[in-house]
């Protein structure tokens, strides 16, 4: 009963690939979950938009979208029936493209932006044997994939001939080169213990049960202190608040996609959440178990329930931390990625090792956290010290 | 030789004239990044996932932004007029062809390498991992030395020379 419930998406795929000839099954089964890609994920994000404003509404003290339902019924949905609305005015809007833009690569970005953040599902396990191709090197290819925004990012910016979408993508070039070297280094504490690059070996590392506990990497103090790190670099490369200065309304209209509408604008938004979607998914395959458990009781629970309601719980975080809190400068942003975050996760890799080549486990334990601990009281002390507070000068506005 | 080959090689060697005769220099810039993704793919072919998932991070990623980025901040973005070609672009051209062709037949005729195709060795990442770790940890660690040197010198060269005169009150 629980094989079937858990393998019931797997079993369904190879009886759907049955029907095909022999010699055309593996493109069908690509094909097969590639759509599945397709349709999931951008159905998530209509839902997770909604799922957004009314969070935000809450949280503001306002209610937020509540009229659409269904059409000609009364029934309202709490308005979840607004993505369907909002959708359709994406597509129906003109599509504007500056007199002086570069038309090729102003209509090149946002299919650019969309390509890499698709393939990054390619590696990702939604579930126990949902894994579309499990790379030797799975997470090298996440984070190369990755990189390539940038490029859409720059292309957009550049091909407006507009300065805000150019000071935009200035500013998420920066962003995101910079967040991406915690990024990749606290995830490397990861395999360093697991010693595989293979998503599938780092998730089956964690399904472990000790006193009923699963043996996630969140529960170490290294896994805590690099699922942290993380979690802040992951918020910076998806350009959420509070690290939005890419697309800061109050300053640069809407940055390096100021100069879309239509379609396309609707491309690159979905882009920006599809890409929140997969750094999220990573986050909790290398450090929140992925598709296991927490507690071994809960295992006949399915595992791609298991792996949508941690996204579900992380993207909820996501959208709690931009309601609650403003945007950085830009100066505070790049000091705390290159002065606090780069050596804290250096330090944590050195914590890592010190993890795995410990055998004792309360000695391990006590070291670790304690080495946590002091590098991150002594690192934070070190930033507020080069702070200097005291009455602001400006320079240019007096 | 797959049509998967004979595409991303068409591609990648389309990219790679772009790049050297578009007068935008973004744009041959962009095409760079077309060129990398090609090499990528065609090692991806040959099996050799780190080597195609490196290029992408390292050229795509960020020698591609790193090139944008100095075009950027050194030219004022217009196309010059004239064109990319010089006057003696058919010599150059034919002078090319000669060299390639040299080069080519004397490959062919070569017998310092073996003709027969071996099968390839099944090389995981792990293998490379310990490689580097194991057998060429020396110039492992010379190369990340000779780097940190590299990132040293540039953070000095972008240092201000007079710190007095920085403003006091927001400081970076």
């Amino acid at each position: 009963m629980f094989n079937t419930l858990d393998q019931i998406f797997v079993n369904a795929l190879h009886w759907l690939v049955s029907f095909v000839p022999e010699p055309w099954r593996p493109l069908a089964s690509s094909m097969l979950c590639i759509s599945f890609i397709l349709m999931v994920f951008p159905a998530f994000f209509s839902i997770i938009t909604i799922f957004e404003r009314k969070g935000i509404g809450r949280i503001q003290n306002r209610y937020g979208p509540n009229r659409v339902g269904i059409p000609f019924t009364k029934i309202r949905l709490c308005g979840f029936g607004q993505f369907v609305p909002d959708g359709l005015k994406m597509l129906t809007k003109e599509d504007i493209v500056p007199r002086a833009a570069d038309k090729l690569i102003h209509f090149l970005a946002p299919v650019v932006m969309l390509i890499p953040v698709l393939l990054a599902y390619a590696v990702l396990p939604f579930g126990r044997n949902m894994t579309m191709t499990d790379y030797d090197a799975g997470l090298l290819f996440f984070f190369a994939i990755g990189g390539a925004v940038e490029i859409a990012v720059f292309m957009a910016g550049w091909s407006s001939r507009n300065k805000y979408s150019l000071l935009g993508a200035m500013r998420a070039i920066a962003q995101m080169i910079s967040y991406e070297i915690p990024l990749i280094l606290s995830a490397v504490t990861v395999v360093m213990v697991v010693g595989s690059l293979k998503l599938e070996d780092i998730i089956a590392a964690q399904n472990q049960y000790t006193y009923g506990i699963a043996h996630w990497h969140v529960f170490t103090p290294w896994g805590l202190l690099g699922f942290v790190l993380y979690f802040i670099a992951s918020l910076a490369e998806s350009n959420r608040t509070p690290f939005d200065l890419p697309e800061a309304e109050s300053e640069i209209i809407a940055g390096y996609f100021t100069e879309y509408s239509g379609f396309k604008f609707a491309l690159f938004f979905l882009g920006e959440y599809l890409g929140m979607f997969a750094i999220s998914g990573l986050g909790i395959t290398l450090f929140l178990g992925g598709w296991t458990s927490p507690v071994s009781f809960l295992t006949w629970i399915p595992s791609y329930i298991w792996f949508f309601s941690k996204l579900i719980t992380l993207i909820f975080v996501f959208i709690w931390i931009r309601a609650t809190l403003p945007r950085l400068r830009m100066d505070q942003l790049m000091n705390f990625a290159w002065k606090f975050m780069l050596p804290l996760a250096l330090i944590n890799i050195l914590i890592a090792g010190i993890w795995h080549f410990m055998n004792v486990e309360w000695q391990r334990w006590i070291v670790c956290s304690t080495l946590v601990l002091a590098a991150y009281v002594w690192l934070g002390r070190g930033l507020m010290h080069q702070q200097k507070l005291g009455k602001r000068t400006y320079r240019y506005a007096e | 030789m797959s049509p998967a080959f004979f595409i991303t090689a068409i591609v990648t060697i389309l990219a790679a004239a772009t790049v050297m005769s578009l007068r935008n220099l973004v744009h041959c810039a962009l095409a760079m990044a077309i060129t990398f993704s090609g090499i990528a793919a065609i090692y991806l072919q040959l099996n050799a996932e780190f080597v195609g998932f490196a290029e992408i991070l390292v050229y795509v990623g960020a020698i591609a932004i790193l090139i944008v980025f100095a075009i950027l901040l050194t030219r004022s973005g217009e196309a010059p007029e004239k064109s990319v070609l010089t006057a003696g672009w058919a010599a150059g051209l034919v002078v090319s062809v000669l060299v390639f062709a040299v080069l080519g037949w004397s490959a062919l005729n070569s017998t310092a390498l073996p003709t027969t195709v071996t099968a390839a060795p099944k090389i995981t990442v792990k293998k490379i991992g310990e490689a580097l770790m194991g057998k060429f940890i020396l110039p492992l660690e010379i190369v990340a030395l000779v780097l940190t040197a590299a990132m040293i010198g540039a953070v000095i060269i972008a240092l201000k020379e007079d710190a007095k005169t920085e403003n006091p009150g927001r400081k970076s």
